[in-house]
């Protein structure tokens, strides 16, 4: 299904705007944060919501399922998203 | 009871149950619901992150409940979940109890389902069962047990419901003989599993655990079991299957990672079982309470803002309440050391008893009020979910000086006390940030270094600058603090930057009855530990300025005191003989000697002295330099003529490098130790003595030079 979506749709979750609601495509992250994010949910196939920026724009926070997730923009950049 | 309960009889009656869960589930509340009557909460000593147990009775069994911290996945990323793990798979207990957050089942289960394949018993507490019936949910407790294969109960901390049953569910369980959990993956990983157990079937391997749940972990590279199996010959031949298998696993969820191919299967095992148990009646709310409150409370202008009134509110809080009761205690411990020290007719026991330890430990115990304030504060801070926001708001800020957002709650701690400020430290995952933060904490000037300041700003500006000054004094404290933080970054704690990843847990009230749970645990630690060094500390400053005795010197002032005409002369005189008395013990030796350290920030014997006492406790300096300045014992920050004295013997330039030292050298022995316990070796405190010793004596030399300039 990746494979179908047109290139310029997929960013990195760390580019999302505010209230967009995305699809993750793959998780690059090393792999201790990536059990990290899935222990969290945060994985192929899952649905995020993005809720809020700090002040700074350096931390965002995100809804995966019900769960509320904050995270910073460097590793929000490590997650590939598409945009639905 | 049935016959092949593999229990030794006498023990029969035991059920040692591990209670694990996901952070935020009310797993402590549970146990405070069950357990309702006396609590035995002990702590396990030697790790950083406490294991708690309770004890209590039910029916005809004792029962022992080991809370584990929360965890989120057995991946051993942060301590909590290394505790945890290490526990599940290398102590002894007969059950898991499981507690899940039923209002969001679906992420709770990927650590039931992981907990699925360890070789235990396990009962699931479906818990906030009451919330969820509010938000519509509906689970169906007995067809989860069925499809699981474990009994799930239905429980709510907080209106009690299900408790019952939910260790009726627990007897059973225990009684009951083993039952293989339901865990079904995808045809791939079925057919590997199968593979795996087919050889270890055929030759005959040996192990308490199933053969299923040994191919499981064996699959998803479970350390444990991998060492388990290395030595026994039949590895050689099971390594090639368990490549092959990871292959195709791996290549069946397009990934080259199979922890992540195990994710992937155990969340479309719990969409399933979810899809089948849970009905949701209600419409999903577009808005929660939560969002309304984080809207406002994590706003991107004023929630810092807010931020910093409820910090600013709760130090008003702790400063202004916590000095009510201070006077009661301290005229509390004035008669208990009169009173004792009536009883005691040797004179130098006397005042080891009441100049040494009653007074040590009651400057200690005064502090207990605004330290119960601080701490009720952070517990609500805690219960709440405001800390999560908090850490949010600050992240990007303390990012910037190498600092992790959830360092604020520990540095903020260590305006009132660093010793509860070094505990709290634990709340930080990553090693590196949390020794970081160790370090930092004391730059954060605590409540006793603030007589200290007192005396000195009253000395030397007037009455209507010194608030200021002492505001100051906070501030450039703090920043130096931040600095340090970034220094230190850069150089001794250099590394990647620990992820901020972090869950925002909906905002719950607190319960009335966990907090002061909480609150109590808390201050008796206090009281206990910081008790027993103070008042170690205490007898060894007692001990270093009363000897060596010096009986001509004591009689021959003796002789001219009883000839004084005047009460005022006998007073001058009596002051004489104590400075005298302290130039020459141990102290005054010691002041001496290490005045060459210090001419250099222009301190007097004196002063180096008080600097020196005061490693013990900060509260030592003002009372040092009392007694130096031979004004006698007697005497507090407010007292006019120690202010009129220290003006006039202490040169403004001297004044401002013993401020800037006292500002950031060690707070005090028994923070010290304190800090070496948590930051988890004595290398760590050399290297703090050095680290603050040498900027104390580096910002004190450059603050004494430019104050010479100036004036």
């Amino acid at each position: 299904m990746s494979n179908k979506t047109d290139a310029s749709e997929i960013n990195k979750l760390s580019d999302c705007k505010k209230s967009h609601v995305v699809k993750v495509l793959k998780l690059n992250a090393p792999s201790e944060l990536k059990q990290r994010l899935i222990s969290f949910g945060i994985m192929k196939e899952s649905i995020i919501e993005v809720l809020k920026y700090s002040t700074s724009k350096n931390t965002m926070e995100i809804k995966v399922g019900k769960t509320r997730i904050a995270l910073r923009a460097q590793e929000a950049a490590l997650i590939e998203v598409v945009k639905l | 009871m049935t016959t092949d309960v593999k229990t030794c009889p006498i023990t029969a009656n035991h059920i040692k149950i591990a209670l694990v869960g996901q952070p935020n589930v009310g797993k402590s509340m549970l146990i405070n619901s069950v357990s309702n009557a006396h609590l035995h909460v002990g702590n396990f000593s030697g790790v950083t992150v406490d294991k708690t147990e309770v004890l209590f009775d039910y029916k005809n069994y004792h029962f022992t409940v080991v809370d584990l911290p929360g965890t989120y996945a057995l991946n051993e990323y942060t301590i909590e979940e290394k505790v945890t793990s290490d526990y599940l798979s290398e102590y002894d207990y007969d059950l898991i109890v499981n507690v899940v957050d039923s209002t969001n089942l679906e992420k709770n289960l990927q650590l039931t389902s992981e907990l699925m394949s360890v070789d235990k018993k396990m009962v699931i507490a479906l818990n906030m069962s009451d919330e969820a019936v509010k938000e519509g949910i509906n689970i169906s407790g007995s067809y989860m047990s069925q499809l699981l294969g474990i009994s799930c109960v239905k429980v709510s901390a907080v209106t009690k419901e299900g408790i019952a049953d939910l260790i009726d569910a627990i007897i059973e369980e225990f009684e009951a003989t083993s039952v293989e959990h339901k865990l079904i993956f995808s045809e791939a990983v079925e057919e590997e599993i199968f593979k795996v157990v087919d050889y270890l079937l055929k030759h005959k391997y040996k192990d308490s655990n199933s053969y299923r749940n040994i191919a499981i972990n064996l699959l998803k590279n479970n350390k444990t079991t991998y060492a388990k199996l290395h030595d026994n010959p039949i590895w050689t031949e099971l390594q090639l299957i368990l490549i092959e298998a990871s292959k195709h696993i791996e290549l069946h969820h397009d990934t080259d990672d199979v922890k992540e191919a195990f994710a992937s299967e155990y969340a479309s095992f719990n969409r399933g079982i979810v899809a089948e148990v849970l009905k949701q009646d209600k419409e999903i709310k577009k808005k929660t309470l939560t969002d309304k409150i984080d809207n406002v409370l994590i706003h991107q202008l004023f929630g810092i803002p807010i931020f910093l009134f409820l910090m600013w509110g709760l130090f008003q809080l702790t400063f202004e309440v916590g000095v009510i009761p201070m006077e009661y205690i301290d005229g509390f411990f004035g008669w208990f050391g009169d009173t004792v020290g009536a009883t005691i007719s040797n004179e130098d026991i006397r005042s080891l008893v009441v100049d040494g330890i009653i007074s040590g430990v009651g400057a200690v115990i005064l502090f207990v009020p605004n330290i119960m304030i601080l701490f009720v504060g952070i517990a609500l801070l805690e219960s709440t979910g405001y800390m999560a926001r908090v850490a949010f708001l600050l992240d990007g800020f303390f990012h910037k000086f190498g600092l992790h957002g959830q360092s604020f709650i520990p540095l903020v701690t260590g305006f009132g006390c660093s010793i509860p400020a070094y505990m709290s430290a634990r709340i930080l995952k990553n090693d590196r940030d949390r020794l970081l933060t160790l370090f930092i904490i004391g730059f954060m000037s605590c409540g006793a270094r603030l007589p200290v300041y007192v005396l000195f700003a009253g000395a030397f500006f007037s009455e209507d600058m010194a608030g200021n000054i002492l505001f100051i004094i906070y501030i450039s404290g703090a920043l130096i603090g931040l600095i340090a933080a970034k220094i230190l970054k850069l150089t001794a704690f250099k590394g990647v930057d620990e992820p901020f990843v972090m869950e925002m847990p909906k905002y719950r009230l607190p319960s009335f009855k966990l907090i002061w749970h909480t609150v109590m645990t808390k201050t008796w630690m206090y009281l206990r530990k910081a008790g027993t060094y103070i008042a170690a500390a205490s007898m060894l400053v007692w001990f270093l300025s009363n000897y060596p005795h010096n009986l001509s010197l004591q009689e021959s002032y003796q002789s001219k005191i009883e000839r004084a005409l005047s009460e005022d002369e006998k007073s001058k005189l009596q002051n004489k003989l104590s400075q005298e008395l302290l130039e020459q013990s141990y102290l005054g030796t010691i002041g001496r000697f290490s005045m060459p350290i210090f001419e250099p920030l222009g301190f007097d014997w004196k002063m180096s002295v008080a600097l020196q006492t005061g490693l013990a406790a900060k509260e030592v300096v003002v009372s040092t330099l009392g007694v130096l300045y031979s004004l006698g014992n007697d005497v507090n920050e407010e007292s006019n003529s120690l202010i009129a004295t220290i003006s006039k013997n202490i040169p403004f330039a001297s004044a401002v490098a013993f401020i800037v030292v006292i500002m950031i050298y060690l707070p005090c022995l028994a923070a010290s130790v304190v800090f070496t316990r948590e930051a988890g070796g004595i290398k760590y405190f050399f290297y703090l003595l050095a680290f603050t010793s040498i900027a104390a004596y580096g910002l004190a030399f450059i603050a004494y030079n430019i104050a010479l300039m100036l004036t």
